[in-house]
C-alpha cells in the first residue's frame, strides 16, 4: 500500500499569525435523519451526541460537527477512519443513512496566534466578533468553500476540499504576512 | 448587497455566500398541459416592481435551498422561509401587507 500523505504535507508559514496544514486527519461524513434515535444511540456508544445546529461537540477523543440539517462530520484519527465508518454503517442496522470515510477528500488547516481572526477577516464574509467557540461556520474563503470553527485558545481550524489546498494555503500565507494586520 | 438569514442553518449570510434561484412558487405544467400553460411555465415570469418571492441557495454554507421575499425596488427583505412549501407563510403575507398597503398579493 502506498503511504498516505496529506495535501501539503504539513507545510506552515508564520507571519502575524501562524498558518499550517494540519496533516492527515480522519473525517467521516454522516448523512442521516439527525433526529433518528438509532443515530443518537450509535453516537452515544462513543461518548458523542448529535450536535445542535452549527455546533461542534467532543467525546472519546473525537469531534463531531453539524454541517447541515441532514449532515454531520466526524473528526477522528486518520488510521481508525475506514474501520470506524464501517462500524457506524453496520450499527445503523439498515436504517437509511450514508456514512463514508472522506478523510482524503478535504484538507485541514489551523490558524493560530492572538491575531488569527484578522487573517480570516480578509477572506471570509463572517462577523468574527460574534462567532462563538465551537460553532462550525460554513462559508467561503475568497473563491472557495470552507468550514471553520474556534477549535482552541487562539486557534481556528479550517477545512476545504483537497483539490484547492494549494490555493487555500496561498490565501492564508498572503493574508497573514507581517505588516498586513488589520488592527 | 443583500443579507438573508438561511432558515436551514440559521446563519445570516451576505449575498456572495448565496446563489440566486429565480422566482419562487412556480407550478410545473408538463405532459398533458396546453401549449399556452407550458409556455407560461417555461418563459413567463412576474418581474414585479416591488414585492418578489424568490429561491435562494446557501451554496457556500449548508447547501440548502430556501425561499425569500424582498422588494426589488428598495431591496428590503421581508423574510425567509422553508422551500418545502407551496405558498408563503401567512404571517409573512400579513407582514408584507402591512408594509405595502397597495400590494397586489403573491399569486
Ligand atoms: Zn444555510
Amino acid at each position: 500500500m502506498p503511504e498516505a500523505v496529506s495535501a501539503l504535507k504539513g507545510v506552515s508559514h508564520t507571519g502575524f499569525a501562524t498558518v499550517a496544514e494540519a496533516g492527515l486527519t480522519g473525517m467521516i461524513q454522516i448523512r442521516a435523519d439527525l433526529a433518528s434515535p438509532r443515530l443518537a444511540a450509535v453516537l452515544a456508544e462513543r461518548g458523542l451526541a448529535v450536535p445542535e445546529q452549527r455546533k461542534v461537540v467532543t467525546g472519546g477523543g473525537r469531534r463531531l460537527a453539524w454541517m447541515s440539517p441532514d449532515e454531520l462530520l466526524l473528526f477522528c484519527s486518520y488510521d481508525e477512519a475506514p474501520v470506524l465508518a464501517g462500524d457506524l454503517t453496520a450499527e445503523m442496522g439498515g436504517e437509511h443513512a450514508l456514512i463514508v470515510n472522506v478523510s482524503d477528500m478535504r484538507a485541514v488547516f489551523t490558524i493560530t496566534g492572538a491575531k488569527r481572526d484578522e487573517v480570516l477577516m480578509k477572506l471570509c464574509p463572517v462577523d468574527f466578533a460574534t462567532l462563538p467557540e465551537m460553532e462550525l461556520r460554513r462559508t467561503r474563503a475568497a473563491q472557495t468553500g470552507v468550514a471553520l470553527w474556534r477549535s482552541g485558545p487562539e486557534e481556528i481550524t479550517l477545512i476545504c476540499f483537497r483539490s484547492v489546498a494549494g490555493y487555500m494555503m496561498g490565501l492564508l500565507e498572503t493574508a497573514s504576512r507581517k505588516g498586513g494586520e488589520i488592527f | 448587497m443583500l443579507t438573508l438569514t438561511c432558515p436551514c442553518c440559521g446563519v445570516t449570510a451576505e449575498e456572495t455566500e448565496l446563489t440566486y434561484g429565480h422566482e419562487a412558487h412556480l407550478k410545473r405544467f408538463g405532459p398533458g398541459s396546453t401549449d399556452a400553460e407550458f409556455e407560461d411555465y417555461l418563459f413567463n415570469r412576474k418581474n414585479p416592481k416591488g414585492v418578489h418571492f424568490e429561491r435562494w441557495r446557501h451554496s457556500y454554507g449548508c447547501g440548502k435551498w430556501f425561499l425569500a421575499a424582498r422588494s426589488t425596488v428598495t431591496l428590503e427583505v421581508y423574510g425567509t422561509y422553508s422551500a418545502q412549501t407551496t405558498e408563503p407563510p401567512a404571517e409573512l403575507i400579513a407582514k408584507i401587507k402591512e408594509k405595502c398597503p397597495g400590494w397586489e398579493g403573491w399569486q
